[in-house]
């Protein structure tokens, strides 16, 4: 944690986010895609807090991964449904085209990657959302090279984004299936040691488990532990 | 602002009156969030310095630290991820002790909190004075586990958690604010959860 962070980051003001589009994938994902009355700038790794108001004033917020490129007009968000979650739960089941939310961001200078270096991130489960951001960035800059991603999921169809991981050319580790002749396993050493290779940063996001599990991971690949950049969630509904 | 069509909520609005607002009751768990790898500092190697704008800068073991009155926080504690912890029991040091010893000067206003990993957190003086904040080593009779902080976080419970350093080793009186770590992040230079300062802009 030597390294500065990208600079003192401001969130903008409340504003206005409205449904534009909503998937809803297997039993415990949404997919949602925003327009934002008053847009902010972002970088990948970033993320936002979406507050839900009832018609008597009160209201719940929670923050989200944006996985969305800077250069997205639409802030896009793939939210996790928690068993009795007051928030992912309206936006899982009930939630649909035309809703309007708020929307504050961006929030967050660390967990961020601008394509400027080298770097290897490893994710678990839902962890992979604001590195969808990162790779989305890269592939508009053409830097695809400097940035290499290993997935963990426990299936194909709870991964986020699976099929673009896989079209992005990332390694994805499933542990309760079988992915070609991959043997279902968490990443072996062997399987991280070349996405390692010449970091000069590693991003790590996921559970709390999963990341002390991560850090682990790649601490004992040689990467320094100051290089490492950790964003973890607990369970918040 | 806008009413969310179909939005009723549901678990928030059971919060009994000691919850700030926008935030709900954690219950067993103990959420443990950081920005970093989780370091391992065996006690021994542990040392606290309280330094910067004080007329005796001075460094305590781990040894030196417990041979000063010990103190207990029983109460709550809050996240700005919106969890809330009720009913907590943290042993350790009141901040007090220490800042008897090192005397702030006159000017000294605010403290920035130095962990081993390099995180700081910046907070007003009057906010770690006056029996508002502790270096914690136990919590519910257990020495604190190293991914909350251990052997030593930093406790300031009526602000936001983040301004409660993990792994903490140094405090650092300032004449003049400065923002740490997640404050040039976005985050609130001063924390109330009551007042609901979660992010740089809110009043």
């Amino acid at each position: 944690m030597t390294s500065d962070p990208v600079g003192a980051v401001v969130p903008g003001a409340w504003t206005t986010g409205r449904v534009e589009e909503i998937d809803r994938i297997g039993d415990r994902l949404v997919r949602l895609r925003l327009e934002v009355a008053e847009p902010f700038d972002r970088v990948p790794g970033q993320h936002c807090v979406l507050r839900l108001r009832a018609a008597d004033g009160y209201t719940a917020q929670r923050s989200y991964s944006i996985a969305s490129e800077p250069e997205d007009p639409l802030l896009e968000l793939m939210v996790e449904c928690l068993p009795g979650g007051e928030v992912s739960g309206h936006l899982h089941d009930e939630a649909r085209v035309g809703d309007e939310l708020e929307v504050r961001g961006p929030i967050g200078g660390w967990f961020t990657w601008t394509g400027d270096v080298q770097a290897v991130c490893l994710t678990g489960g839902t962890g992979v959302v604001p590195v969808v951001s990162m790779l989305r960035h890269a592939r508009r800059l053409g830097v695809t090279d400097r940035l290499r991603v290993c997935a963990v999921g426990r299936t194909l169809v709870e991964l986020p984004y699976a099929e673009e991981l896989l079209a992005a050319g990332a390694f994805v580790a499933l542990t309760r299936e079988n992915l070609g002749d991959r043997v279902a396993a968490p990443p072996y050493p062997s399987e991280l040691e070349a996405l390692v290779e010449g970091a000069e940063r590693a991003y790590v996001c996921g559970s709390v488990g999963f990341a002390s599990y991560a850090v682990r991971q790649l601490t004992e690949l040689g990467i320094a532990s100051d290089l490492v950049r950790v964003e973890q969630f607990g369970a918040t509904g | 602002m806008p009413v969310t069509r179909g939005f009723t909520g549901s678990r928030g609005r059971e919060r009994p009156e000691r919850l700030p607002p926008g935030q709900y009751d954690t219950g067993a768990d103990w959420p443990t969030l950081t920005a970093e790898a989780t370091p391992d500092i065996a006690p021994d190697d542990w040392t606290i310095t309280v330094d910067g704008d004080v007329e005796q800068a001075h460094t305590w073991t781990w040894r030196e630290a417990h041979a000063l009155p010990g103190s207990t926080y029983f109460g709550d504690i809050h996240c700005v991820t919106t969890w809330s912890k009720l009913d907590t029991t943290f042993t350790g040091v009141s901040v007090d002790e220490l800042l008897a010893i090192a005397r702030p000067r006159p000017g000294a206003a605010y403290v920035m909190a130095h962990s081993s990993t390099g995180y700081t957190t910046n907070l007003p003086l009057e906010d770690v004075t006056g029996g508002k904040a502790w270096l914690a080593w136990g919590f519910d009779g257990r020495p604190l586990a190293v991914e909350h902080g251990g052997p030593v976080r930093l406790l300031v419970p009526h602000l936001y958690f983040w301004k409660s350093a993990k792994w903490i080793t140094r405090l650092e009186l300032m004449t003049d604010d400065r923002p740490g770590f997640w404050e040039q992040n976005g985050y609130h230079d001063r924390g109330d959860p009551w007042l609901e300062q979660r992010y740089q802009g809110d009043p």
